[in-house]
């Protein structure tokens, strides 16, 4: 082929995701092209003089140098309106259920699916009227989404200026006009279907302190290291820990009123899985389906690699929307070490220099921007709002020195820790107690006190216990727990309690899946009563098998799922009779002692 | 230097020369017209062809992975054929019963597959939306699987192994007695031997014949002597074939891909020769969406009643199960049957390590309804005394055995009753899940009864013995007066 000036932008040479290609002068960084007769989706991600490399979000079997590259002028972007909760989308929105309806249970290359179904009619109803002055993010009409979802129509963030004119009640689909905006630049008009390019944060006013716990009925969440409506949190551990279950449980419980889910190079069937339990699972606040307040965004491991970098900033981006309609959302990310992985992947294919085991030197600065994203804010419109963030990390060898890890902490205030010695024991969740740690703890603390004023008191004392049993572990570990005097034997006890009784938690569990807050203080009061009745026994002389021995104790092991939320009058009932037979033993006792003397 | 030589028929081109060779790989210059992971013929200078793929395009070269190997190349002599189309395998259900070689060439002397059909062997992904979750239980007749680590019907399950413990008696043994317990369906074998030796494959073809299973298997061989690189396909290639059969013929296909640690060097090995930089312990940096592409291959999908249940074996180098190859395998598999040292030494078999073994999909395919009520909390609770049994027996090493508390003491006889009964079977005893179920309570029932925290009162009143041993040997009288 002889070399004649190319005036079309043409692929020049593929290496997997990555293709390079020239005649791309005009391109800008970050913006989407397409690729080839199939048009395969990429994005720009440089440009050296007419050189361009190009990130391709699809596989680019049997491409050839000289495909033509087509550039769209625009950033890569979402598709944000009524519609998107209850859906599940891949990592650059392509609707998958409208993908299957193309091409069947195998995702084809180059399908082109919309995000949001344009004929679809939403009933619209105006809550701005002409004449009104409007800026950026406020609130001028909504539709019902989903029986759990009142979705706000809001103004563009580029858009201010007064009303023109705005529609009546009545049911319009994505692109009608719902209202004009007379701005300086001129007349805008305003549909219900907004783009936002997914590596830019949405506006917000302000940032907030955080101060209500996102509740997610998991007790070692939620009363040892909660996190804040806003906050972030990382749920490190190995193959096998309970990460994900983990996090299917908080997007299933958690009193967030949106749940964006993203699934970034994990397993097909944790999607598929949540994809059938949902729909049949009731929210415990609304008793309506958990699907009707929930986004899933699914790049699995075997889907494209490149798409797998985007989905985190998809689903952040969904997230930020409804954000901004002031709703408090919850977004899972399973897992940010594929992503961190998929960054490397690319990073290495681009022969940028690797820093800490073959990651791009920019990995905490992308960690840092993607965490950031979450937070307890007052949006344009004024409301109080939130994004708080859980990511997995799946550190190699269950080990939590490496560079993902480590950069995570740095961002987050909330820390799992997975522990593959109670998962392999089957411990559940496993999250470790000594090795975890929330700040969220001292923001949330208001929260609890409001109906439960010794909270701090009983949730110390319970971590105490619990560090002093590892202490005197230490010491059985090595001469066995005969020299233990009664009253630190009996620390051993309880903490055998707290692990059983309280801290484990089966997700399967039909009582014990979701525990109230108010169940998790009924039952972590009743545990240090039983440590402070047996403490006082032994002090006055009780054998410690005496204590350990009293019926109750099998009883308030098994509370957690014999009891459902409802019945906490039973955990109360259970306390008056561990009194009770305390009292029996302690006068059984005294009588002995009296006999003796 | 190479040249435009001529046009093959209507499609593929063919040029001489190379630039270079290096490790597997071959640079062919000015090349025009080809594809990313089009697929190549090099002709040695035997006029034999070897399969290969395009790694890398540009305008000014291709490079060019070969297959079977690079051994007497030469830059200037050889000649490259560009096929036009990446890998592709003719699938057909005649396929059955046949034996190629690791790239889908027959290797029992019979005729090729016919079939217009042609799969790219690197598949799509399933849309997760279009997948059906596995539910369905498999009876293995092995306690310490059905009992604890339940495998499902479309669930990849691999078996972390050691060199020379018996990983291959017991997947065969799995695929000899695996049934549903409501269904007579048999399952189709997929057997593909990656840089396994002869023997191997012989043993399996051996076991295969004995238990009749021979005519519904096919088997897909790149053993020890073949070239390193051409097990990069074996395993792409048998799971086409699996696709086929499952989604296509609706067939239930077990696929046994072993060794998966000789895949993950081949991928070294071509990694290491591209120049690229290498992650955890000279692995590629992608080794996990690379294992992921096959993995993911497996399962069930809406509109076909087939599935694909998938088993695949490694070797742990040096027994280690963080290194990269089983650590990544466990990171995208549901669940891990984790074979053990200690205990093969100690005699017992299968040695299926009680606490790092886990089934993910478990949960949904056992009690109530699929299996009995009891078997998701006696799963659970062996699990939880299993593990202190290990507990105390760290602290027995120390402080001595009689030092132990009576019921540190009760928890070791509940270990020896655990492993040498409830694991520990014969290679030909095919355990039916009631059998596995009873014997796991009469070992719980060495322990006393309040020390099973996770056991409702009520399933403690209907499965705890007070007499251990005794519902057991019923079971078995009962059993053998079946027989
Ligand atoms: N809270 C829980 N309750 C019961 N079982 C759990 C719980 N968490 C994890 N598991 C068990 O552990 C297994 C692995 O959990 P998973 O979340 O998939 O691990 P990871 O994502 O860390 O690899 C699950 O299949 C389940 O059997
Ligand atoms: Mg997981």
């Amino acid at each position: 082929m002889n070399v004649t000036q190319r005036a079309e932008p043409c692929a020049t040479r593929i290496s997997g995701p990555i293709i390079t290609a020239t005649g791309m002068s005009g391109a800008q960084m970050y913006e989407v092209v397409q690729v080839g007769e199939l048009g395969l989706v990429g994005e720009v991600v440089r440009i050296i003089g007419d050189l361009a490399t190009i990130q391709v979000y699809e596989d680019t079997t049997m491409l050839k140098p000289g495909a033509k590259v087509l550039c769209t002028g625009a950033p890569l972007s979402v598709s944000l309106g009524p519609g998107l909760v209850g859906n599940i989308y891949d990592g650059i929105q392509r609707p998958l259920p409208g993908i299957e309806a193309k091409s069947g249970a195998w995702i084809r290359r180059g399908e082109k699916v919309e995000a949001l179904d344009n004929a679809r009619r939403w009933t619209f109803e105006p809550l701005a009227a002409k004449g009104d002055t409007v800026g950026p993010g406020q609130v001028i009409g909504q539709v019902v989404e989903t029986p759990l979802v009142t979705h706000r129509i809001m103004v563009p963030p580029d858009v201010s200026g007064s009303v023109l004119s705005i529609v009546g009640k009545g049911d319009y689909t994505l692109l009608d006009p719902v209202a004009v905006i007379g701005t300086p630049e001129g007349e805008r008009e305003v549909t219900m279907l907004q783009r936002w390019p997914v590596r830019q944060p949405r506006p917000i006013r302000e940032r907030l302190r955080i101060a209500d716990p996102l509740i997610t009925g998991q007790r070692i969440i939620d009363t040892f290291f909660p996190l804040g409506k806003g906050g972030a949190a990382a749920i490190p551990g190995g193959f096998g820990t309970g990460k994900t279950i983990t996090q299917h449980q908080l997007a299933k419980w958690s009193d967030a009123e949106i749940i964006v889910f993203i699934g970034c190079g994990e397993r097909g069937n944790e999607m598929t899985e949540v994809l059938r339990e949902f729909p049949e699972l009731e929210d415990p606040r609304s008793g309506r389906p958990l699907m009707e307040r929930t986004i899933l965004i699914a790049n699995t491991s075997n889907m494209p690699v490149a798409a797998r970098e985007v989905s985190i900033y998809t689903g952040i981006t969904l997230a930020e929307y409804y954000r901004d309609m002031g709703l408090s959302v919850a977004v899972f990310a399973d897992s940010t070490s594929r992503w961190a992985e998929a960054l490397r992947e690319l990073a290495a294919r681009l022969e940028e220099m690797p820093a800490e085991e073959g990651f791009p030197a920019s990995l905490p600065t992308r960690l840092a921007q993607f965490y950031e994203r979450g937070g307890a804010v007052t949006t344009l419109a004024g409301d109080r709002a939130s994004v708080s963030i859980v990511g997995a990390v799946s550190p190699p060898g269950g080990d939590f020195s490496e560079p993902v890890t480590q950069h995570t902490r740095r961002f987050i205030r909330c820390f799992w820790a997975l522990d593959t010695e109670l998962a392999n024991a089957r411990h559940y969740p496993s999250i470790h107690w000594l090795r975890s740690y929330s700040e969220y703890a001292e923001d949330v603390k208001g929260w609890w006190e409001g109906s439960c004023p010794d909270w701090e008191d009983l949730r110390t004392e319970a971590l105490t216990l619990l560090q002093r049993e590892e202490r005197l572990q230490q010491i059985v570990k090595l001469v066995g727990p005969d020299v233990l005097p009664d009253s630190q034997r009996l620390i051993l006890f309880i903490a055998e309690i707290f692990k059983d009784g309280f801290l484990a938690q089966s997700a399967f569990d039909e009582n014990d899946m979701y525990c109230s807050p108010e169940k998790q203080v009924a039952l972590l009061r009743l545990i240090l009563t039983l440590y402070h009745r047996g403490r006082d026994l032994i002090q006055e002389g009780v054998p410690l098998a005496k204590v350990t021995g009293m019926e109750c104790v099998s009883e308030v092991l098994r509370a957690k799922a014999a009891l459902s939320n409802k019945e906490l009058h039973k955990v109360e009932e259970l306390a008056k009779r561990l009194a009770e037979e305390a009292g029996e033993l302690e006068r059984q006792y005294m009588k002995g002692a009296a006999c003796y003397e | 230097m190479s040249d435009l030589f001529a046009d093959i028929e209507d499609r593929g081109l063919e040029y001489v020369g190379a630039s270079r060779i290096e490790g597997p790989l071959v640079v062919v210059d000015r090349v025009r017209d080809v594809g990313y992971d089009e697929t190549v013929e090099i002709i040695d200078p035997a006029g034999i062809p070897r399969m290969g793929r395009v790694l890398d395009i540009s305008e000014s070269h291709a490079v060019v992975q070969v297959l079977e190997g690079t051994t007497g190349l030469a830059t200037r002599t050889l000649r490259a054929r560009f096929l036009g189309e990446s890998f592709r395998l003719p699938v057909s259900r005649q396929m059955l019963g046949r034996v190629f070689d690791g790239l889908g060439r027959p290797a029992d002397g019979g005729p090729p597959a016919l079939s217009a059909d042609r799969r790219d062997v690197n598949g799509m992904p399933i849309n997760p939306f279009a997948r059906r979750y596995p539910r369905e239980f498999i009876q293995t007749g092995l306690s310490a699987i059905d009992g604890m680590n339940a495998l499902v019907r479309g669930q990849k399950l691999p078996v972390f192994s050691g060199n020379g413990l018996p990983h291959d008696r017991v997947s065969a043994q799995i695929i000899r007695q695996a049934r549903l317990l409501d269904e007579e369906v048999e399952f189709s074998i997929v057997f593909a031997a990656m840089g396994i030796k002869h023997d191997v494959a012989e043993f399996f073809i051996r076991n295969f014949r004995e238990s009749g299973a021979l005519s519904r298997a096919v088997m897909f061989f790149s053993l020890a002597d073949a070239p390193s690189v051409e097990r990069l396909l074996t395993p792409r290639v048998a799971l086409t074939l699996a696709e086929h059969l499952a989604f296509d013929c609706g067939q239930h296909v077990l696929i046994l891909l072993t060794d998966m640690t000789n895949y993950c060097e081949s991928l070294r090995e071509v990694g290491t020769a591209r120049g690229e930089i290498p992650g955890r312990k000279g692995y590629p940096g992608y080794l996990y969406s690379d294992l992921a592409s096959l993995y993911e291959r497996a399962g069930r999908i809406e509109n076909s009643p087939g599935s694909i249940t998938q088993m695949a074996i490694l070797t742990m180098p040096a027994d280690d199960i963080s290194h990269p190859v089983p650590d990544l395998t466990g990171y995208i598999t549901e669940g891990q049957i984790v074979l053990d040292r200690d205990l093969f030494q100690r005699g017992i078999y299968p040695p299926i390590a009680g606490l790092p073994s886990l089934s993910r999909l478990m949960k949904d395919g056992v009690g109530k309804g699929f299996t009995r009520e009891d078997h998701p909390i006696l799963a659970s609770q062996l699990f939880a005394c299993y593990a202190y049994v290990k507990r105390v027996r760290g602290l027995a090493d120390v402080i001595g055995e009689e030092e132990l508390s009576p019921l540190d003491k009760q928890y070791l006889k509940f270990g020896e009753a655990f492993e040498g009964t409830f694991l520990n079977q014969g290679e030909y005893e095919n355990r039916s899940i009631e059998t596995t179920l009873e014997m796991g309570w009469d070992a719980l029932s060495v322990l006393p009864k309040e020390e099973l925290h996770r056991v409702s009162d009520e399933l403690l009143r209907k499965h705890y013995r007070s007499e251990p041993g005794r519902q057991a040997q019923d079971q078995t009288r009962l059993a053998a007066q079946q027989l």
